[in-house]
């Protein structure tokens, strides 16, 4: 049961996210639905790496050899942590500009963009 | 497209994606019994081969450097995209601090705030300082210490109000930096041809492992990771306080 709830959670967070995302009524909020779907990919990649009792994959302390969990599912997703609010902060610019030009931030109100 | 056709839609592609992961988890082992073989190699080798006792380290800025080289200039990207987004436009001014309206000022920051943020700014700063220059040794790295680093001008910013945050903070040394950041990157890797190594292979002398002074260009790598990544989310800061603070539409 243990062995396969982490997956579930992943299923879940991007069921919920892309829920959000095709319901939203503000971009704001669609930008945050699209960072909930991104951290299900979070959870389903360090799940899949994960070990059992096994120690971190730093070995300053504890001697090469001891089991250890995946280091690359980590490297992934430390990059793709500071990548993912770099974009979102691109996203809400999007939005600030969008509510400028046309007084909504309600996606069905955007109508087909504008050029 | 009408509400109902919609959720149509989207019923339809959320059985299809389960379904398709459903079929993909039967291929996996359960949770916590990861089976390698290539995280086990990597844990077992990098320390000999690049002298890093971070694995995760050794791998970003390393085994997957022309990967997080991309990664990294998605994110300078992204902040280019704010900068450029946010700037002032053809029919905006900028002005002093805009006032808040009659009645409805904000209160000044109180002094709690302001002692907590002063007091917490020099910290932060060693401490990010910190875990950028010991990514091969323990956990951290550029990404990690990018993003401590980055926090402190928030501080400052919570201390007093914007003209002040503006006086101690350059735009373009921290855009000078980004650039820096991104370009030593990718420098790295050309010296490395030059030298008639592979692009962003470890070239450099790689030191005793544990001490600051090892793991070759992973170290450098990560420094330069660390000040393109404080650099990127200052820059993204500035545009927000100019768009929300500075920039007014029409003629002043």
């Amino acid at each position: 049961m243990l062995l396969w709830f982490p997956y579930a959670v992943a299923a879940w967070l991007f069921a919920i996210g892309l829920y959000g995302l095709a319901t939203s009524r503000n971009i704001v909020h669609a930008g945050l639905c699209l960072a909930v779907v991104q951290s299900s990919t979070y959870v389903l990649l360090s799940a899949a790496g994960y070990r059992t009792g096994a120690a971190a994959p730093v070995f300053a302390r504890v001697a090469v050899g001891t089991p250890a969990v995946d280091p690359v599912v980590q490297a992934l997703m430390l990059t793709d942590i500071v990548v993912e609010a770099t974009v979102l902060a691109l996203l809400l610019a999007l939005t600030i500009q969008a509510h400028r030009r046309l007084g909504t931030v309600d996606p069905d109100q955007l109508g087909i963009l504008r050029g | 497209m009408k509400p109902r056709m919609r959720q149509c839609m989207i019923l339809a592609a959320a059985v299809g994606f389960f379904i398709l992961y459903g079929w993909g988890l039967l291929g996996l082992p359960g949770s916590g019994r990861y089976p390698g073989p290539y995280g086990d190699v990597l844990n077992a080798r990098a320390e000999f081969e690049r002298h890093a006792s971070d694995v995760v380290s050794a791998i970003n800025f390393d085994y997957r450097a022309f990967d997080t080289l991309g990664e990294e200039f998605i994110l300078f990207t992204a902040v280019m995209g704010v900068v450029v987004l946010l700037r002032r436009q053809a029919d905006e001014t900028s002005g002093p601090e805009r006032r808040a309206l009659p009645g409805r000022s904000a209160p000044p920051p109180s002094d709690a705030v302001r002692a907590l943020a002063l007091g917490l700014s020099a910290p932060l700063v060693v401490f990010g300082l910190y875990i950028i220059t010991h990514g091969q040794i323990s956990p951290g790295g550029g990404f990690q210490g990018g993003v401590i680093l980055a926090s402190t001008p928030l501080f400052l910013f919570l201390c007093g109000d914007y003209r002040q945050f503006c006086a101690i903070t350059s735009h373009e040394l921290t855009e000078a930096a980004e650039a820096a950041g991104a370009g030593v990157f990718a420098l790295i890797g050309l010296l490395g041809t030059w030298a008639g190594l592979a692009f962003l292979q470890n070239g450099l002398p790689l030191g005793k492992t544990g001490s600051i002074a090892s793991s070759g260009t992973i170290a450098v790598i990560s420094f330069a990771t660390g000040i393109e990544v404080c650099a990127g989310l200052v820059l993204v800061l500035m545009a927000y306080f100019d768009r929300v603070l500075v920039i007014r539409e029409g003629g002043s």
